[in-house]
């Protein structure tokens, strides 16, 4: 299997269904001409012409509007979101239009559409362009949201998403566009809702997604070589929320730390946690752990910025102190 | 038609209410007016009377049970008619009375606990942990509890000692040998305790006494009142001879039941000093002082466990005599527990008296809303100086005095007012016939 | 034009006059939940601007959509049912007043965020664009939405992408209780059209043939590929914002003056009367058959089931 980017596979993901279907389209700031601020639509409006590559006015609630309202007619726009800070801007849009209508028209309107946001912190973009709110979002019945941790997922996900009918909020993280990964060649679809266990272990289970996996994985090496053999599960989708691989595995082990990069408090940890002591008390060996961000907006310096991100020692830490 | 007894509110900030007693049971007629039930409030033990005449088909709520105003409580049917079944009852599980089935948690949790405790203390000889129920992960418990492993006999791993997975699976229980000591250990220090260290009550444990509503009231009410009214305090002497003469007078006329006690005298003057003090028969309003329009006077009365302030209304335009039946007659139902709710709500200024007790002097905390209270020592045969007055030098004499303290808020009024209050009560009570007028 | 397309709009205004004063009725009896917004008064607006629109052309409005609704081709009946939260109203109880709707008849809903719709509205001329329909989308809004972020992010984009979209600003002077000159920089809304190029046009909302023929036209602009077009509609509401609205903000004298002067029913009746179109018999008809038509909704309402508990999960998601 090829080793690619995540970047290529979500640039190839699109471009598949867009050539598959030709209801498919784009929308958003600089998709077009400028070929994504992330570079992941590069060659798209060449390719697929202004019609189906459209370059939009900076006004989110505009992008996300036109994208429910051309989902309605039967389109099935793929909305972009320079970064997920922006998604504020839309938040009416999202919240009370799209994860609305089609529950409040008792399922008259249909609302096939993708946003793509890029989210997460790390790249000193100071507080407004480094958030990870994926946990706001996933608060809303009707809005679908999905968040991938590997090449493989997001292509396979993204083209899950394109093709669902329901809205999907799909996260792609900022600083992980260059991790590397094996996809399979060709059409693949990976349902949404569906968590996966990345990594087996017998100790102790690690509930992650998107930049979590990628350092809940370091971890895991570090502590493999301690003797501690974690057990990753991803969940890829925030909602719907897939707990069953998370329960089988902490049915195993009886202790779970949660990774996330957003905020601890009201967040995806709390959420899972609340899950498990829930389905799973009577195997609970250890309080369950949360690693997540700092309490606090994500500084400009480089120093205090990785402070207040979770590290992989944090993981390491917290998994000793569940054992 | 079947006709549903509620909860009442018994008084403007009543919640909830304690059922004592059924008067009467299942099945038996009752007619309207009748006391159903007796119900113990913050304040007081209520008789509650039917509104219905019929038959008490089925108590909803048991004995002792804790429920707020406006719950269900009983229903009466007519003779014949078949009972209903109740919305509430079809809601399950004791639907019907919320509080009574957390009450009941409640007791059996502390029972448990108590329970527990003597467990724990009767078996010494077991590595007893240092206090509290045995530290354990949900899924040691579990364990445990499935192969028949007592968790307290098991030293835990965990953080902070808890018990957990692998100490249940690698548990060996101890052979039986050691199983002859408790008898012989249990004078024995527990293991842990230091020396020295162990309080006086882990060697002989001291009654546990759960609060009565009124105790409860009391607490509340008089922590409240200290904290947040600041006090100051004003003790004054009285001359009483005057007022012991025709007290004594008086009695000689009136029958048994009528006799005025020196408290009615007092309470009497306090109202009629009112009259010229407004001030002081008010409560603080936060931006405001609200001046009553009425002087009530409350009366403290010891009742068993506690205390409850009776309350004699319009005292300043009530005679003596009215005074002292009415205060006797009040007094006597809140010793029996028995008062309504009007005879113990609604006074502006109160007077504690512990004259009876020979005590000298005290001060009082103030009854909230009220501005200030007077406490009252006893009447006593003291050594006097009487001043030198024209030809006749100073000289000390024997005087009938008394002490009284008054307790303000100052918030409401300052030293000098309650300063000159205290002597114009000295023209009440120094001048006792004018209290007979 | 036909006496039945005339006769026609008038029945189409007396029902919806009738149907807002049952449900008022409804409400007071506290048969409806919620707010209720009622069209009476505006009946002109919506009618003779839907009375010429074609069957591929979309209408999409705001929480006041009663009236819409009827002129869409809902049935009394459904929309009554609606108000009532019933399984067999229009969105099956799930949307209520604000939110009714029925795709079939291209009536893409009340939406109750106010201004929220507009950019929706040009998403759904984007897909007619898209898909090279000739349909235009006939979106409806209140004045007060002017002021919002989204309208000017709906109608820039409009122009932008040349959106075959209607835009209507149905002027009824007040948003809520604040005059259109308390919050709008320019009292003539047509004038924010202006400054993105929009073809506009300021119509008198009580005379239903004004708006038939503004409407009209202006959906031949945009059918030709013109881009978007705006309408202001000049209107009244004789009721409060919503029931129980205290209406301090306005004289009841004011009130009465529309009433009394400006019924676009009224004016609309005169016309016919005094042109020979209808005569007062014939209107008087439509009108005991437009009461009869709310009665029997009434009645259909109130004797329809509740929607099932089930229901309660149904729509969150297609799969």
């Amino acid at each position: 299997m090829p080793r690619i980017t995540m970047r290529e596979a979500i640039s190839q993901a699109l471009w598949e269904e867009m050539e598959r279907d030709p209801k498919v389209f784009i929308l958003g700031e600089e998709v077009g001409v400028w070929g994504g601020t992330y570079a992941v639509t590069k060659g798209f409006y060449d390719h697929f012409g202004e019609k189906r590559v459209k370059d939009t006015p900076i006004a989110e609630a505009a992008i996300i509007g036109a994208a429910i309202g051309a989902a309605m007619t039967g389109q099935r726009p793929v909305a972009e979101l320079m970064t997920i800070n922006f998604a504020f801007s839309a938040m009416d849009h999202i919240v009370n239009e799209a994860a609305k209508l089609h529950y409040m028209f008792a399922g008259q309107f249909v609302l096939p559409m993708v946003i793509r946001a890029v989210g997460g912190g790390g790249r000193q973009l100071g507080a407004t362009h480094s958030q990870t709110p994926d946990a706001v979002f996933a608060h809303f019945p009707g809005l679908k949201v999905v968040s991938p941790g590997t090449p493989e997922d997001a292509k396979g996900l993204l083209k899950a998403a394109i093709r669902s009918d329901d809205p999907v909020l799909f996260i792609e993280h900022a600083t992980m566009y260059q991790v590397r990964g094996e996809v399979p060649d060709g059409d693949f679809v990976i349902p949404i809702g569906k968590s996966k266990v990345q990594r087996p272990g017998k100790d102790v289970t690690i509930v992650t997604y998107s930049k979590g996996l990628e350092i809940s994985l370091k971890a895991a090496e570090v502590l493999a070589k301690e003797g501690i053999e974690v057990e990753i599960v991803d969940l890829r989708s925030l909602r719907p929320l897939d707990m069953e691989p998370v329960i089988e595995s902490f049915k195993k082990t009886n202790r779970a730390v949660i990774v996330e990069e957003g905020w601890k408090s009201y967040g995806v940890g709390s959420e899972v946690a609340a899950r498990i002591y829930e389905q799973a008390f009577d195997y609970v060996d250890a309080p369950v752990k949360r690693v997540a961000q700092k309490e606090v907006p994500l500084p400009y310096n480089r120093t205090l910025e990785q402070l207040a991100l979770p590290q992989i020692a944090d993981v390491i830490q917290a998994v000793k102190e569940v054992l | 038609m079947a006709e549903t007894v509620i909860m009442p509110k018994l008084g403007f900030d009543m919640a909830e209410g304690t059922l004592v007693r059924w008067v009467i049971g299942e099945g038996q007629p009752v007619a309207k007016g009748a006391v159903l039930a007796e119900i113990e409030t913050d304040k007081a033990t209520v008789e509650v009377e039917s509104n219905f005449a019929g038959i008490v088909a089925k108590h909803l709520v048991a004995e002792k049970d804790v429920v707020p105003v406006n719950t269900p409580i009983a229903i009466i049917t007519q003779p014949g008619e078949a009972l209903v079944k109740t919305p509430l009852e079809d809601a399950g599980g004791g639907g019907g009375k919320p509080e009574a089935s957390h009450k009941e948690q409640g007791s059996r949790a502390v029972q448990t606990e108590a329970a527990q405790k003597q467990e724990i203390s009767s078996q010494a000889a077991a590595p007893v942990k240092a206090g509290g129920p045995v530290k354990a992960s949900p899924i040691a418990r579990r364990l445990a509890s499935e192969k028949g492993i007592d968790l307290s006999a098991i030293n835990g791993s965990g953080p902070g000692g808890r018990v957990v997975r692998r100490d249940v699976e690698s548990y060996q229980p101890p052979q039986a040998a050691p199983a002859a000591a408790p008898a012989s250990t249990l004078a024995v220090t527990p293991p842990r305790a230091e020396p020295g260290l162990a309080p006086a009550t882990a060697a002989q444990p001291g009654v546990e006494r759960p609060l009565s509503k009124l105790r409860n009231a009391i607490a509340r009410r008089m922590v409240e009142a200290k904290q947040q009214t600041p006090h100051f305090y004003i003790t004054r002497d009285y001359d009483m001879a005057a007022l012991m003469a025709l007290r004594k007078q008086l009695n000689g006329l009136l029958p048994e039941n009528e006799k005025i006690s020196v408290n009615d005298f007092i309470v009497k003057a306090v109202a009629m000093t009112l009259k010229q003090f407004p001030n002081l028969n008010a409560s603080f309003a936060g931006s405001q002082i609200l001046q009553h329009a009425h002087i009530n006077i409350g009366v403290a009365v010891a009742v068993e466990n506690g205390l409850l302030t009776v309350v004699c209304r319009d005292a300043d335009q009530q005679g003596l005599r009215q005074i002292a039946v009415e205060v006797k007659n009040m007094a006597g139902k809140a010793r029996e527990g028995k008062v309504r709710p009007e005879d113990i709500e609604g006074s502006t200024f109160s007077i504690s008296n512990l004259g009876m007790y020979e005590v000298e002097q005290f001060a009082a905390i103030i009854n909230p809303p009220e501005a200030a209270i007077l406490a009252v020592g006893a009447v006593q045969e003291v050594p006097v100086v009487r001043k030198a007055s024209g030809e006749s030098p100073a000289q000390l004499v024997i005087g009938t005095r008394m002490k009284a303290t008054i307790s303000v808020d100052h918030r409401v009024s300052d030293g000098a007012e309650a300063a000159q209050f205290l002597q114009a009560l000295a023209g009440w009570l120094e001048n006792p016939l004018k209290l007979v007028l | 034009m036909e006496k039945s397309v005339y006769l026609e709009m008038f029945y189409q205004m007396v029902v919806i006059r009738r149907l807002e004063d049952a449900a008022a009725q409804l409400y007071q009896q506290g048969k409806i939940g919620g707010f209720l917004h009622l069209y009476i008064g505006q009946e002109a607006v919506s009618t003779g601007l839907i009375s010429p629109r074609k069957p591929q052309d979309r209408v999409i409005t705001a929480y006041r959509d009663h009236g819409v609704a009827i002129n869409c081709g809902l049935s009394s009946n459904e929309v009554m049912a609606e108000l009532l939260g019933k399984a067999t109203g229009c969105t099956k109880g799930k949307g209520g007043s604000m939110h009714m709707a029925d795709v079939k008849k291209n009536f893409w809903g009340g939406h109750a965020i106010v201004g929220a719709h507009l950019p929706l509205a040009a998403g759904l001329a984007l897909g007619d664009q898209y898909q090279g329909s000739d349909g235009v989308t006939i979106c409806m809004f209140g004045d007060g939405a002017t002021n919002i972020g989204y309208f000017h992010e709906g109608v820039n984009l409009s122009k932008v992408w040349k959106l075959p979209v209607l835009w209507v600003c149905e002027n009824n002077l007040y948003g809520m209780g604040t005059t259109v000159e308390r919050a709008s920089a320019v009292s003539e809304i047509r004038q924010k059209a202006e400054g993105y190029g929009i073809p506009n046009e300021r119509v008198d909302g009580m005379d239903i043939l004004a708006v038939r023929r503004a409407s009209a036209k202006a959906l031949d602009y945009v059918r030709a590929g013109s881009g978007p077009y705006f309408l202001e509609i000049i209107t009244y509401r004789f009721r409060g914002h919503s029931m129980g609205d205290p209406e301090r903000y306005r004289q009841a004298e004011e009130v009465k003056c529309w009433q009394e002067e400006n019924d676009p029913i009224g004016f609309y009746h005169k016309h016919l009367v005094d042109n020979g179109i209808a005569s007062a018999d014939e209107l008087a008809a439509l009108d005991r058959k437009a009461a009869q038509e709310i009665a029997e909704a009434v009645r259909f309402a109130e004797s329809s089931p509740e929607p099932a508990p089930e229901a309660l999960w149904e729509h969150i998601y297609t799969e």
